[in-house]
């Protein structure tokens, strides 16, 4: 059975409003997206949605308490919050450099969480 | 009092202050100085963990720590002199009083100065929320700031005043930390933030938004309990019997961003009341020769890349200024907002400054039209230019180019009227 749904596109700020017409998980046709990454936006949320995961872990001996973290890819939208409530459960230890991963293969999804910034140690006089 | 000379000046550290000083050294400025009251560089951004940040001026989706530490790096690299936890306590054309707890006072001689303040949240006290005092009321900025660098959660269920991003964002930040949002109020009968986090922080987490709605009281002797929400009319007033209960612990406020300019008021820099930033040319320069101003401190931007391309504009300017380098006489036309426009940066422009390159306008419109729109340039009365949009937002500033080829239109017109009519 065709449908028509509308889809606000994640992919950059622009957020293009796109009216899909699909059948099941099959795209038929689509109009209203600026440039190709709206149709691949669209496939994949009919079939698989997924989205980037931002949250912080915390630190042990670190010059803050907290290191934010990101997922290196977007994973399974409907994993975000299972995702989240095990990284409240992390800690690292100070010194932290960008981009080191955190968390590997988080949930079995294959995705990597790594530091947003660098989080240096926390020095004994300040 | 110690004294220090240096050819550009640039006040905060954030995206624009580091954009500006980046630019303003590879310009050719030899010694340019960052002043930072915080203690570490980047401005708002190491807060913003979300990403979305650097996809058009750095061609990747970055995470706001990220987005900043890019920069730090490349104003580092081009030998830019960054002085944090230091604060200026007065400000001239050519003199800065500064103060930090290394040296106490500075007496800072510079021959340009770039304005890159930022902006600050509108608070409570703009509102005029009846009800009681408890504590829980915060502004989404700084439940921001606890929840993502200090490791505080500010409450457990709450309401969210105004659907601009960052609250927005912060409402899918308190779901992920496993806090409840029970609703989001916006008084407009529209979403005031961007549309993508209208999806991927509202309904992807399945968060009540009501619309033409706003906090009516706020109830609760020691913490909030409850607020109340009403629905308004067209005309913001409440609906008589439309009152509702929300039990909450936590009042978040996302209602606005307003330039911060204590500073550049002492130094005497003229500020347009509209924008409530300083009026600026297209090089960015302000009323007061010397003082150029750059980002959320002229006008709120909607992205930090944006923020960034017009720091960069400033930086090269102020070096050009410090370097003797400015040029000849000018001769300006005043641009204007026209039908449906609330405001327009730059406030005037040299047309002779399109022989080095475009020059872009930014525009933000009064209400939102859903349909084809049409964005018109007249100088005085000929229509220098015309660009068909899908729609326009108020949530959504509105760039257009003026190039080399509309110069000689330009030359000797008075005004520049900009309209954002239905097509």
């Amino acid at each position: 059975m065709r449908e028509n749904r509308e889809f606000i596109c994640v992919t950059c700020p622009v957020g293009c409003t796109i009216e899909a017409v699909i059948e099941g998980q099959e795209l038929i046709e689509l109009k209203g997206n600026a440039c190709r990454r709206g149709i691949a936006f669209v496939r994949e949320e009919i079939s698989n949605p997924r989205r980037m995961l931002t949250t912080t872990v915390q630190v042990d001996g670190g010059a803050l308490p907290l290191l934010p973290v990101h997922s290196n890819e977007p994973l399974p939208k409907h994993l975000l919050l299972a995702a989240a409530a095990a990284l409240r459960r992390v800690r690292v230890t100070a010194p932290v450099t960008v981009g080191q991963v955190i968390v590997h293969d988080l949930l079995g999804t294959g995705v990597d969480m790594q530091a947003s910034r660098p989080v240096p140690a926390k020095q004994a006089t300040d | 009092m110690k004294q220090l000379q240096c050819d550009v000046l640039v006040i905060g550290a954030g995206p624009a202050g580091l954009a500006a000083a980046y630019e303003a050294r590879r310009t050719g400025a030899a010694n340019v100085v960052i002043v930072e009251r915080n203690d570490e560089a980047g401005g708002i951004l190491p807060q913003c963990i979300h990403n979305g940040f650097g996809v058009r001026a750095l061609g990747a989706d970055l995470t706001g720590p990220e987005y900043a530490y890019r920069w730090i790096d490349r104003a580092r690299k081009e030998g830019v002199g960054i002085l944090s936890r230091t604060m200026v306590l007065g400000l001239e054309a050519q003199r800065a009083v500064v103060a930090n707890p290394r040296e106490g006072l500075v007496d800072i001689m510079p021959r340009a100065v770039v304005l890159c303040m930022g902006c600050r949240e509108r608070p409570r006290g703009a509102l005029a929320i009846p009800g009681e005092r408890p504590a829980g009321v915060y502004t989404a900025g700084t439940a921001q700031r606890l929840v993502n660098m200090e490791g505080y959660m500010p409450g457990s269920r709450y309401v969210i005043l105004g659907s601009g991003d960052i609250g927005m964002i912060m409402a899918r930040r308190l779901t992920l930390e496993g806090a409840e949002v029970a609703e989001m109020a916006e008084i407009l009968p529209y979403v005031s933030g961007l549309r993508r986090n209208l999806v991927q922080c509202i309904r992807d987490f399945d968060i009540p938004l009501s619309l033409c709605t706003t906090v009516t009281n706020v109830y609760g002797r020691d913490r909030v309990e409850a607020v109340e929400l009403s629905t308004v009319d067209e005309r913001w007033r409440p609906v008589p019997g439309s009152q509702r209960r929300v039990p909450c612990d936590t009042l978040l406020l996302s209602v606005g961003l307003i330039p911060e300019n204590e500073l550049s008021r002492v130094a005497g820099v003229a500020i347009d009341p509209v924008t409530g930033g300083p009026f600026v040319d297209e090089r960015f320069a302000t009323s007061v020769p010397g003082i150029f101003a750059a980002g959320n401190v002229v006008h709120v931007y909607d992205l930090v890349d944006d923020v960034t391309e017009s720091a960069l504009a400033a930086g090269r300017s102020a070096a050009r200024h410090a370097m003797g380098l400015d040029g000849g006489p000018r001769s300006e036309i005043e641009l204007a907002a026209g039908d449906n426009v609330r405001h327009v940066v730059p406030h005037r422009l040299d047309p002779g400054s399109l022989e080095q390159g475009e020059v872009l306008l930014h525009l933000r419109v009064r209400r939102p039209i859903e349909a084809a729109t049409r964005i018109e340039v007249w100088a005085d009365d000929h229509r220098l230019l015309s660009r068909r949009l899908r729609y326009v937002r108020p949530a959504e500033m509105v760039t257009i180019a003026l190039q080399e080829q509309h110069r000689a239109m330009l030359e000797g017109a008075r005004r520049l009227t900009i309209h954002a009519q239905e097509a």
